[in-house]
């Protein structure tokens, strides 16, 4: 193809570029999901896009296959400027797209998944026949076996995602976009999935990988971007970089915190937790014996790129165990024996025995979005005696009670009629916040506390976190930003793959180290520079 | 119980079920869809007020037809707007269409024609007679006094006898059966019987279908797919409506002759318990609206049961057809898996 006036001053590649973006912004209301957004993939290639949950990756890939028009920015594709107004525009340039959450019909064929649409007429005999014949080759030039007339629902996850797969290259896609494929897969099943990219690749597809795991990009991309809070933070050859250094960049290095605080008086163990595993609803193992301690009066901070078991964790703490999980291991609060299912275990308990949760999704778990604040600051504890009158709310009790807290943190607006939903994502959590530290718990469960805070609040949060510290109290502290974990923690538990990769003490400790561990490398055992085993299982 | 009997009572049961499927296949349409549709009732009561209306005023069931279909389908666009467009709550919207059709179509009624909320008997007498006129007259202007008369002589729809029905009635078992059970309805009997197989072949075997089956149960796959989700849905509302104009117009100018207050009495509601008992299935519905069709029938025909020992009173065997939905949606009749997305308004996620 003689592309080189498309190209336009970019003398280094003569061939256009399968996928181009330039300039690419999206903010929704205040929060800037893409910022000034610029990508160059090759064509017959991999190319990783990494960042952590919130970067604005899934967004961006979404402006890609129309289903959001850029506040700004040109997208170019076989390096012709397009402007794709809708996922009909997308399929017809090419674009496929394999979700996170698979757009399938659950109750049809695989045969009827893959024509709705694209169907050839009015009738669909035609239709079917075909596309029986084309999935027959396609399943012999690249694994994708499936049976054509079984009902997806009847498939497992893994299979369901070639159905995926399949309606996409059925629709002739040139260029596939593959959001977070392997959070649903079995090891076994994403190794498949793997085999499949690279056939693809090799018939000269171009693969779009979204992903925060790094073992992934390492293993199989060309080209890797990073993104991290909406910005495309670098762009790199696979072989030219180390997952330390990606795991560095996607948690970033914001301006160093700092935290006020002596050093920590530990005294008895609070928490106790021995050979702690979860094996989730479909199959996968999420915690593969967790062992931890932590004692009255010390911040645990748990570091590690999110997706590694922290989230499990945290739920099983907090009494609520993902639905259809087994769940096997010990915990102990005060000594006292944690039951890990059943009819005790659940978040009510667990707050009676002294056991206060933060969690790290405040908007779905933490409040009730259309709930007033004083009825949020209640939630959890609405049982409490001093909020009671007999079988009734005392309305005036828990209001009253309310206001202080919003007073004392400094919630703003101060108003304890506002809905959640009204205030600031640092608010919003000021609220959380106020609501669990205010218990005086013996152990505060904590899940991302600033993630979405602006600067002023974190400090705040932060410092409350360590007057609880001060005040005798075993605090678990997950996070994913690293200056967070670096600034409060006493010492530092780093989780890759449902395991501690080692702990650490904050002074002894740098990020580097700390970004090895995460990607899932043990320093002590192997030598640092440049060896990264082939594959992490 | 003679063979005479028998025929009778499911000849009675074809007309008692015919408003039920029809309703049944418009709910079937928008609920498959994913459009919860409770406003059926509402539907067909403003379609057969249209019906008996137009009827009454022109002398012609065709016209009388043709605005119950308009009746219905401007209460089913109420319902779209609503619930498609700006994706409100279905069942809300549903309910409302129910109040709006009840008050409405006493309110009009009553306006044009002062008889306390019913129209004109349509079987041909006086009072039919001075409602015609006005209309009769303008029309000679431009077909001339025959035309005029001919085109004005039919207010209700009849029954048409079946080629053979005479000749067979002599074959034993077949040849009443098809005289009096299968011959003599009105046509929009036999609208609603092919109705099935056509709905049938529309939902399994044409693009349509499949499409319309698919936004029911995951609409975000047809949105990906890059085909319009409102669309779709706007389709199946707008067949809802047509199939409920049908149901209300047969109500007034087929089953009865005329509009009363109040006069569907509930088949909105006994058609989507057939949908559940029906499992959303086309066939399903043929069943199930003759199994209540049948109900009515038998308690039309035997007002006091007498079982010898006892004697049923009226008012249970009119309450049998409750009887029986309230048992169905209790779920005696195994599980019903309604379309996934039913009552889900669709909005696109982040």
């Amino acid at each position: 193809m003689a592309a080189e006036t498309q190209t336009r001053g970019r003398p280094e590649t003569a061939a256009p570029a399968a996928i181009e973006l330039r300039g690419i912004s999206k903010a929704f209301g205040p929060v800037q999901a893409n910022r000034d957004i610029h990508l160059r993939v090759e064509r017959g290639t991999i190319h990783g896009i990494i960042g952590e949950n919130g970067a604005g990756k899934s967004t961006l890939m979404s402006i890609l296959y129309g289903f959001y028009k850029p506040d700004a920015g040109e997208i170019l594709v076989g390096g012709r400027p397009l402007t794709i107004t809708d996922s009909q525009t997308a399929i017809r340039a090419g674009i496929g797209m394999v979700f996170q959450h698979f757009k399938l019909v659950p109750n049809f064929t695989v045969l009827e998944n893959v024509i709705l649409g694209v169907e050839e007429g009015r009738l669909l005999r035609p239709s079917l026949s075909k596309a029986r014949g084309v999935l027959k080759r396609l399943a012999q030039d690249y694994e994708l076996h499936v049976d054509p007339d079984a009902v997806v629902e009847n498939l497992s996850v893994g299979h369901q995602q070639r159905v995926e797969i399949l309606k996409a290259l059925y629709r002739r896609a040139d260029i596939l976009i593959l959001d977070e494929p392997t959070g649903v897969l079995t090891p076994a099943e994403a190794d498949h999935l793997f085999r499949i990219l690279e056939g693809l690749r090799a018939e000269g597809k171009t693969i779009i990988l979204i992903t925060h795991k790094l073992r992934e990009i390492m293993e199989i991309t060309d080209t890797v971007s990073v993104m991290r809070r909406g910005e495309m933070v670098a762009s790199v050859r696979t072989a030219d970089t180390s997952p330390e250094q990606l795991a560095e960049l996607m948690v970033g290095r914001k301006v160093l915190l700092n935290v006020q605080k002596a050093p920590a008086r530990p005294g008895k163990p609070v928490l106790e937790i021995r050979d702690l595993r979860m094996v989730d609803a479909s199959g996968v193992e999420r915690l593969r014996g967790i062992g931890l301690d932590i004692r009255a009066g010390e911040i645990l901070g748990i570091a590690g790129v999110s997706g590694n078991g922290q989230t499990q964790l945290l739920e099983i703490l907090g009494g609520y165990p993902e639905k259809g999980s087994t769940v096997s291991g010990e915990v102990r609060v005060n000594g006292a024996p944690l039951p890990l299912t059943g009819a005790g275990c659940n978040a009510a308990e667990r707050r009676r025995k002294g056991v206060g949760h933060i969690p790290e999704d405040r908007q779905a778990e933490g409040l009730i979005m259309d709930f007033s604040a004083w009825e949020n600051v209640a939630f959890g504890y609405h049982d409490a005696p001093e909020y009671g009158r007999g079988p009734l709310m005392d309305r005036d009790a828990i209001r009253r009670d309310a206001e202080g807290k919003i007073r004392r943190f400094d919630v703003r607006p101060p108003d304890c009629d506002l809905a959640a939903r009204n205030f600031s994502g640092g608010n919003q959590q000021k609220i959380v916040v106020a609501r669990e530290i205010e218990r005086n718990p013996d152990l505060l469960l904590i899940g991302q506390p600033t993630r979405g805070v602006d600067i002023g609040a974190i400090e705040f949060i932060h410092k409350r976190i360590v007057e609880l510290r001060d005040a005798g109290k075993a605090i678990l502290l997950v996070s994913v930003e690293l200056d967070e974990i670096m600034s409060l923690s006493d010492r530092i538990a780093v989780m890759f793959d449902g395991r501690i990769m080692g702990e650490r003490l904050p002074g002894q400790t740098t990020t580097g180290e700390l970004g090895l561990l995460m990607a899932g490398v043990d320093a002590d055992a192997t030598p640092p520079p440049k060896i990264f085993p082939e594959k992490c299982e | 119980m003679d063979l005479n009997t028998v025929l009778q009572i499911l000849d009675s049961a074809v007309r008692l079920m015919t408003p039920l499927l029809l309703a049944c296949l418009a709910g079937l349409y928008s609920e498959r869809a994913g459009v919860f549709d409770i406003g059926l009732e509402g539907k067909m009561l403003m379609a057969a007020f249209s019906a008996a209306t137009v009827a009454a005023l022109t002398g012609n069931v065709w016209l009388g037809a043709v605005a119950g279909l308009l009746g219905a389908l401007m209460l089913s666009a109420v319902h779209g707007v609503a619930s498609i467009t700006f994706r409100g709550n279905q069942l809300i919207s549903g309910v409302s269409i129910n109040f709006l059709a009840s008050g409405l179509t006493v309110l009009l009624g009553q306006k044009i024609f002062g008889l306390g909320g019913r129209t004109p008997s349509l079987t041909p007498g006086a009072e039919l007679e001075a409602q015609v006129t006005p209309f009769r007259a303008w029309l000679s202007g431009i077909t001339g006094p025959d035309g005029a008369a001919a085109l004005t002589a039919t207010p209700r729809f009849g029954e048409i006898t079946l080629p053979f029905a005479d000749a067979l009635r002599g074959v034993p078992v077949i040849g009443p059966l098809y005289a009096e059970v299968i011959s003599g309805h009105s046509i929009l009997v036999y609208v609603a019987f092919l109705m099935v197989p056509l709905t049938w072949w529309v939902l399994y075997r044409t693009r349509f279908g499949l499409r319309l089956r698919a936004v029911g149960e995951n609409p975000a796959s047809v949105d990906t797919a890059g085909v319009s989700v409102t669309r779709l849905r706007f389709a199946a509302v707008a067949i809802a409506g047509l199939l409920c104009g049908l149901a209300g117009a047969y109500l007034a100018t087929g089953l009865s002759a005329g509009f009363v207050k109040e006069m569907t009495a509930g088949r909105g509601f006994i058609a989507l318990a057939a949908l559940i008992f029906a499992k959303w299935r086309p066939w399903g519905a043929l069943g199930a609206t003759f199994l209540f069709g049948l109900l009515e029938a038998v308690a039309n025909r035997y007002p006091n049961l007498d079982l010898g020992v006892i004697t049923v009173p009226s008012m249970f065997m009119n309450a049998l057809p409750y009887i029986l939905t309230v048992i169905i949606l209790a779920g005696f009749v195994g599980r019903a898996i309604p379309p996934r997305a039913g009552g889900e308004p669709y909005v696109k996620e982040r």
